[in-house]
């Protein structure tokens, strides 16, 4: 098992919510068990979540309220047992009686062991179902949202604007799929590099003579979207597409000099 | 940090471990009642009720399960539901606001001065939305992975890949 990809899919997370299923848990349980570093990101995972929650609790006596519920424990803490009385004469009837009853529990014991180990081995078999299962619907998902793309680029009245990378960065690329019928602007991000932090990408509709740029949306989320692309509303008469890198929140007029991909549109 | 040892010793019946597992978590979990409930007083009485089940179940608490932590989360959050769903709370309270801990921690940090409220709220504003929202059913309201993915209408493994960003973030600002 690759611990460091099992660490980062995040399954540890949900583990210590007690989001996932019995099944899944019990199994998170047994690699914790194994693997220390499992074990420290989970601690970790867990001392984040509490203070947390213990930020937005009232202020309240801690003290008042524990003497209160100590007051309420009452007798449930004794849980001595009580002593048999001890029977004075022994006879040999009841020495044989202990004796089939020990070894009727000993054989007892070696069967709830071989059941107790079958168990576990389904369970575990259980968990690797659940893991496929979620696997196989996830595969689905990214399959739906594949065709649903396909589908996008497929319309005929799409125009696809090939935007080259720019002096700020020329390996940059990135293509724009415009509908002008529904006046939506799909953005292929997929080739432009990671924004830094604080930074956002603004897609610009551009006119050309006189140069007029005219915002129309922020690659927001960036690093959280999977697939990259973008759906942003267009209802200009663009000339040409740019992308510019700006300050988190975008800005009213594209810094020149961060300008990363730019591309015209061809005339059908 | 889950102390085995103490966990074992609250299961043998000591009073002091009670005493310790008390210190250790009962902040936390009157933070996850709160959340649900919105209401001080009954959220203390919950709080009462939570440790003396923690205290009366102790014993069936097994770490081949969970964890401690999230065993005593599912109590919290059971508790403070079936209070929602009791005739009393039906009868008292008809319009519950509907806070979650960003609201919560915002009202802290400005009214009532908690240190930490107003140290962890100046870093869950910079938290995406969607981790707001991730965090507050998956930790606060106790949703199930699958249920998140319907409410929040993501595919399942989105929200496991999602929330482990949001929280790396916030273990990030947390150590700041």
């Amino acid at each position: 098992m690759d611990i460091k990809e099992y660490i980062s899919s995040g399954i540890l997370e949900l583990y210590v919510y007690g989001a996932l299923t019995e099944a899944e848990s019990r199994e998170v349980s047994q690699v914790l068990k194994k693997h220390p570093e499992v074990r420290q990101e989970v601690e970790e995972i867990e001392l984040a979540l509490q203070k947390l929650s213990a930020a937005t609790a009232p202020s309240y006596n801690a003290e008042a309220i524990l003497s209160r519920i100590k007051s309420k424990l009452g007798t449930k803490g004794d849980r001595s047992v009580i002593a048999l009385e001890p029977e004075k004469e022994t006879n040999w009837v009841s020495y044989i009686g202990w004796a089939a009853t020990i070894a009727l529990l000993i054989g007892l014991f070696f069967v709830f062991e071989d059941k107790n180990d079958l168990r576990e081995q389904l369970s575990y078999e259980r968990a690797k179902n659940a893991r496929m299962e979620q696997q196989i619907a996830d595969a689905r998902e990214d399959a739906e949202k594949t065709e649903e793309l396909l589908a996008i680029l497929r319309d005929k009245n799409v125009a696809r604007v090939p935007l080259q990378g720019q002096n700020a960065a020329p390996e940059a690329y990135a293509a724009v799929y415009w509908n002008k019928e529904e006046n939506t602007a799909y953005i292929d991000a997929e080739a432009l590099p990671e924004p830094p932090r604080g930074k956002v990408y603004q897609v610009w509709s551009l006119k050309l003579d006189p140069l007029t740029p005219t915002s129309i949306g922020l690659l927001d989320e960036f690093s959280m979207d999977d697939n990259k692309i973008f759906a942003l509303q267009n209802a200009n008469e663009s000339q040409a597409f740019g992308i510019t890198l700006e300050p988190e929140g975008g800005s009213e007029s594209p810094t020149m000099d961060q300008l990363y991909v730019l591309g015209a549109v061809t005339a059908p | 940090m889950q102390q085995d040892g103490l966990i074992l010793e609250l299961q043998k019946g000591n009073q002091r471990a009670f005493e310790r597992i008390y210190e250790l978590y009962s902040e936390s979990v009157y933070g996850i009642i709160y959340n649900i409930l919105n209401d001080e007083k009954i959220a203390e009485e919950i709080l009462q009720d939570v440790f003396l089940k923690i205290w009366n179940n102790a014993s069936s608490y097994n770490s081949d399960k969970g964890r401690f932590f999230t065993w005593i989360l599912n109590i919290a959050r059971n508790a403070s539901i079936d209070h929602i769903r009791s005739k009393s709370h039906k009868n008292k309270q008809k319009n519950l606001k509907a806070d979650n801990f960003v609201d919560i921690l915002e009202s802290r940090s400005n009214f009532s001065g908690k240190a930490d409220a107003i140290g962890i709220n100046k870093y869950i504003n910079i938290l995406k939305p969607v981790c707001k929202k991730l965090i507050d059913l998956l930790f606060f309201q106790g949703y199930t992975q699958k249920e998140t993915a319907e409410e929040l209408e993501m595919p399942l493994g989105t929200v496991k890949t999602k929330n482990r960003a949001c929280i790396s973030k916030l273990r990030e600002m947390l150590a700041e």
